[in-house]
């Protein structure tokens, strides 16, 4: 037989002491209560709960006092998403966060000079039109056509047309996205403003087949994924690309290519420059390179090798005494 | 002298982390910086010497008397769920900063399975109450010993060129894995 007390008891021991300890909690709860600004709590609420800490916060809590504290950007939680971010600029009464401002690139150069025609055109001088002609007159099936489509409809004059190949003036773009839309040889893509290395080439063929048609193209080889040393750059199909959450902007890339279709700013590369008042010899930064480029002795002034810096930054930024700028 | 004893016992020779493998959990999440690792250990110290009073009191005197000792691991845990709760609110109201960068860790200290073990190693090795007291600050202490040791390490390992396939955690628990056996030379102490 089952005796109903031994059920009883227990339940009610365990109960009563979740009572007692209940109380006492309700009543410390009063008693160390702190001040917290409500739109703490209304940005919490917004937030998954998971406090999985993919914002970069330890959790939901201090990422939501992060942001009604510290300012922290609204956009952080991956989880959330959009809609999230978007909860949280209405409460923090600020704009949805802008994103990286994006310019309409030009993903070819192959010009009169280094593409090859396949037959000569003599019809309406617009792309779309060429296009329907076999797919325009440049051996390359991805190049762009330059007969300045996309020039005609873009309201700011960003796009000019040189040599069979449109030119975008990054400073005028700004960002709509008409050209792309209009150009039949999709050549155009937004790409961050900033952006330290494109890779300006489409065809993804074999590189012997690239090589046929254009001098300019990129054939494929993975060099740059060889030599970045931050494994930003994949392969696939036959193009590489850029992974910008891990490119620094070191620019080995650009200058290792062969071709030249991977492009960036080298005339205006970085390079770091230790303030030798500052240094204090601690050798955290020749640790950190990861190109040799610093050389010197523990507890003696650093120096850098400016034949070997890429100007990644990556010394500058580890550096405790702030010691290392980076100049051009 | 056998207080003397519990108590070095719980610090050195039966180090938690180190030779039980209690509490690796947040052994391994708050010991990236040796102040955050020292919080960790002050909070640990506190709930697991209260608990061990508490929960000596209660198995003495509520569980024993009605007979009902099996109910020991779930009456545990109230206790510590409670304790815990109250650190978490003084140490929210006290030094917000230290909050901030415990984060998850310190409602987590509720399922630390090293406060659970000393408070039933206190039942089970019939400590009275004073023992059972020392053994859970010994014990805590032992933990906050080797989490603020870890702690060092880490920052030190942090800035030191480390293979790619045994950067970050792979070479944390390789560094783990030495420390406890440097823990090991403890053994011959009592």
């Amino acid at each position: 037989m089952i005796n109903i007390g031994d059920i009883l008891l227990p339940a009610g021991v365990l109960g009563s002491m979740g009572v007692v300890f209940g109380a006492g909690l309700a009543y410390a709860s009063k008693k160390l209560a702190v001040p917290v600004d409500e739109r703490i709590e209304k940005v919490r609420n917004c937030l998954p709960g998971a406090g999985c800490g993919a914002c970069g916060f330890t959790g939901c809590d201090s990422y939501a006092a992060a942001v009604v504290n510290d300012g922290a950007p609204t956009n952080c939680c991956s989880v959330g998403g959009d809609g999230v971010a978007k909860q949280i600029a209405e409460i923090m009464g600020v704009e949805a966060q802008a994103t990286t401002k994006m310019v309409a690139t030009v993903i070819c150069r192959g010009d009169s000079d280094h593409c090859k025609t396949k037959y000569e055109y003599d019809g309406l001088m617009e792309c779309r039109a060429m296009f329907l002609a076999s797919g325009g007159d440049k051996s390359c099936k991805f190049a762009c056509l330059g007969l300045g489509s996309c020039a005609k409809v873009c309201d700011f004059g960003a796009i000019t047309v040189e040599n069979r190949l449109v030119k975008v003036d990054a400073e005028k773009c700004h960002g709509c996205g008409k050209c792309i839309e209009v150009c039949p040889k999709f050549v155009l893509r937004l790409e961050p403003y900033h952006a330290p290395s494109v890779i300006r080439c489409r065809a993804v063929e074999k590189g012997k087949a690239v090589r046929e048609a254009c001098t300019a193209g990129c054939i494929g080889c993975g060099k740059c994924a060889k030599l970045c040393k931050f494994e930003a750059i994949t392969i696939e199909n036959n193009l590489p690309v850029v992974d910008r959450t891990k490119c620094v902007g070191c620019l080995e890339c650009v200058k290792g290519c062969p071709t030249g279709a991977m492009s960036g700013d080298l005339n205006n590369r970085k390079h770091a420059v230790i303030k030798e008042d500052l240094c204090i010899g601690c050798t955290l930064c020749t640790r950190q390179c990861r190109f040799d480029a610093i050389t010197g002795a523990l507890k003696e002034k650093h120096t850098v090798d400016a034949s070997k810096c890429v100007g990644c930054g990556l010394c500058a930024a580890k550096c405790p005494k702030k010691a290392i700028e980076l100049v051009k | 002298m056998k207080i003397l004893l519990i108590l070095l016992s719980g610090i050195l020779v039966n180090n938690f982390v180190m030779s039980k493998f209690y509490g690796t959990c947040p052994f391994l999440g708050v010991s990236k910086k040796v102040s955050t690792a020292a919080g960790m250990g002050i909070a640990v110290t506190f709930v697991m010497g209260v608990a061990s009073l508490v929960t000596y009191l209660v198995q003495k005197y509520i569980l024993e008397p009605l007979n009902i000792t099996y109910l020991q691991t779930i009456a545990f845990i109230l206790v510590i769920a409670v304790l815990v709760q109250l650190v978490e609110m003084v140490i929210n109201k006290v030094s917000p900063s230290l909050y901030k960068a415990l984060g998850v860790y310190l409602p987590l200290i509720t399922t630390n399975c090293a406060v659970l073990g000393v408070t039933i190693l206190n039942m089970t090795e019939g400590y009275n109450l004073i023992e059972s007291v020392v053994n859970g600050v010994g014990s805590a202490l032992g933990f906050m010993l080797a989490i603020v040791l870890f702690a060092g390490v880490r920052e030190r390992l942090e800035s030191s060129k480390i293979p790619k396939c045994f950067q970050g955690f792979p070479s944390t628990l390789i560094a783990a894995g030495l420390m406890a056996i440097a823990f090991l030379g403890f053994q011959g102490l009592i």
